[in-house]
């Protein structure tokens, strides 16, 4: 099996497990839609001051929701005993991990950036802004996945791993929460804010050629 | 071929946990007196022989503590990138013993840091805490601590807790510099300039308190973690010749528990 054939079958296989289980899968998502209307709720229904807080909302909420799903992205894998079995294939374990965050970026990440308009409606962010808040979510859920898997793939089948991923991850996103909602702030005062999309953008690239490799690093560690 | 240069025996020697424990246990008494004779000169200078700064008044004796402790906890983690490093590529089970043993004391360098730039804020900035760049790097850098030694409390096998946190230690350490500059950037963007200290000079009556500080903080660390490394060999290695061996001289030498390992052998 050439490696391109061997990435796209995993890739394929992951997101045909997803459309099986159907809602299951969207759950995260909803997740993100509870607690972003739940701060209009706390903190008041003020148009102004739901916008000068809504990027960080939003992507806060982000954060969040990509966590609570990658706490499943190696577990049932692992579980079922199929992990194993791509370990074994004979395929590089860091396009295996590549292909699995891809398909967990396309379930989670992909709806997260299409659905954003609508948070952004719902936290009053400037017409002006949902672009640049579009795009800065675009760029950075994919790096959230690509460094969520390293963390994913080290808790892998420890008893509380859920809560220890979200200790492991949060302060290794930091970065990325500050360049996405300083893009969205700078759209929203008119500032231009391609330069922060070019960092993000240079996050991605870094993510994505350094941790496949921590990741299957990390899975050799968990399952052996 | 036996022209082995005698300092690297001794080096090979003290990867060897037996080894490493006796000359451990022979150094120990003298890292932690000697870090007591320089905290004690360095705090007493700090605190009452060196001058109050005519800006921040006495509060700038906070210095003394909040610096070194501040240097350590960089200065540690980076010390684990590297341990992490040679322990991933080696597998040294003795420097996967180091490095653990290095996080529970960065960690509490960092909280030091943290408390005491706290208890310095309060009189200088009017607040405990301040979003200021440095006092949230610091803060990122306590919970990348916790994180890994998170990860090595729940893991229940020794060595693949070792080589987990080793990892997790080396994605940390990638990922520090994007976070300081990251926050750096932020904190411009956030909140205009608040004050700091001005790094351009320090008087020497000041700067020799905080040089023994430094040099106290750091025999601090490597007493703590010669310590620790000790009770963590002792107990992964209970059912071993050599641990056998050192308590049964431990009971030997009297009823208190005396130092081990300086009788042995």
């Amino acid at each position: 099996m050439s490696v391109l054939s061997g990435f796209a079958t995993v890739l394929r296989r992951d997101l045909l497990i997803a459309i099986r289980r159907g809602p299951e899968a969207l759950l995260p998502l909803v997740f993100l839609l509870v607690v972003v209307s739940l701060f209009p709720l706390g903190v008041g229904p003020s148009p102004a001051l739901l916008a000068s807080i809504g990027a960080g909302v939003i992507w806060i909420a982000a954060l969040l929701a990509t966590v609570i799903s990658l706490d499943t992205l190696f577990r049932s894998d692992y579980e079922d005993g199929s992990l194993d079995q791509l370990l074994l294939s004979g395929l590089p374990v860091s396009l295996v991990a590549l292909a699995k965050v891809a398909a967990h970026w396309l379930v989670s990440g992909l709806p997260l950036v299409l659905l954003s308009p609508l948070l952004a409606t719902w936290m009053q962010l400037p017409g002006e802004s949902w672009g640049a808040l579009m795009a800065s979510l675009a760029l950075g859920t994919p790096i959230l996945s690509l460094l969520g898997a390293v963390g994913a793939a080290l808790t892998l089948g420890l008893k509380r791993g859920g809560q220890l991923l979200a200790l492991l991850v949060f302060p290794l996103y930091v970065p990325v929460l500050i360049a996405g909602t300083g893009t969205v702030m700078a759209a929203a005062d008119g500032l231009p804010y391609t330069p922060l999309l070019g960092l993000l953008l240079a996050g991605f690239l870094v993510a994505l050629s350094l941790t496949p490799f921590a990741t299957a690093a990390a899975l050799k560690i968990s399952v052996a | 071929m036996k022209s082995q240069n005698s300092f690297i025996v001794f080096f090979h020697k003290l990867g060897s946990p037996p080894h490493f424990y006796a000359i451990a246990g022979r150094l120990l008494p003298w890292l932690w007196g000697l870090f007591g004779v320089l905290a004690v000169v360095g705090l007493y200078w700090g605190l009452f022989r060196a001058p109050a700064d005519y800006l921040q008044g006495e509060s700038v004796r906070i210095m003394y503590v909040h610096v070194p402790a501040a240097w350590m906890s960089m200065l540690i983690y980076a010390l684990m990138a590297g341990m992490a490093f040679v322990a991933l590529v080696w597998r040294i089970r003795m420097v996967e013993i180091l490095m653990i043993s290095s996080a529970p004391v960065g960690a509490a360098f960092t909280l030091v840091a943290l408390i005491s730039g706290a208890l310095w804020g309060r009189p200088t900035w009017g607040t405990y805490w301040v979003w200021d760049a440095r006092l949230t790097s610091e803060l990122v850098l306590l919970f990348l601590y916790l994180g890994a030694m998170g990860l090595h409390a729940a893991i229940d096998e020794p060595r693949k807790a070792a080589r987990a946190m080793s990892l997790l230690v080396l994605v940390g350490v990638v990922n520090l510099p994007i976070i300081h500059y990251s926050v750096e950037w932020w904190n411009t963007l956030h909140q205009p300039a608040s004050i700091g200290v001005s790094g351009s000079s320090i008087h020497p009556s000041m700067l020799w308190p905080l040089l023994i500080t430094a040099i106290a903080a750091k025999l601090y660390y490597l007493a703590n973690l010669f310590t620790r490394a000790r009770l963590r060999l002792l107990e992964q290695d209970r059912r071993k010749h050599w641990v056998r061996k050192e308590v049964l001289a431990a009971e030997l030498a009297g009823p208190e528990m005396d130092e081990p390992g300086a009788g042995a052998h």
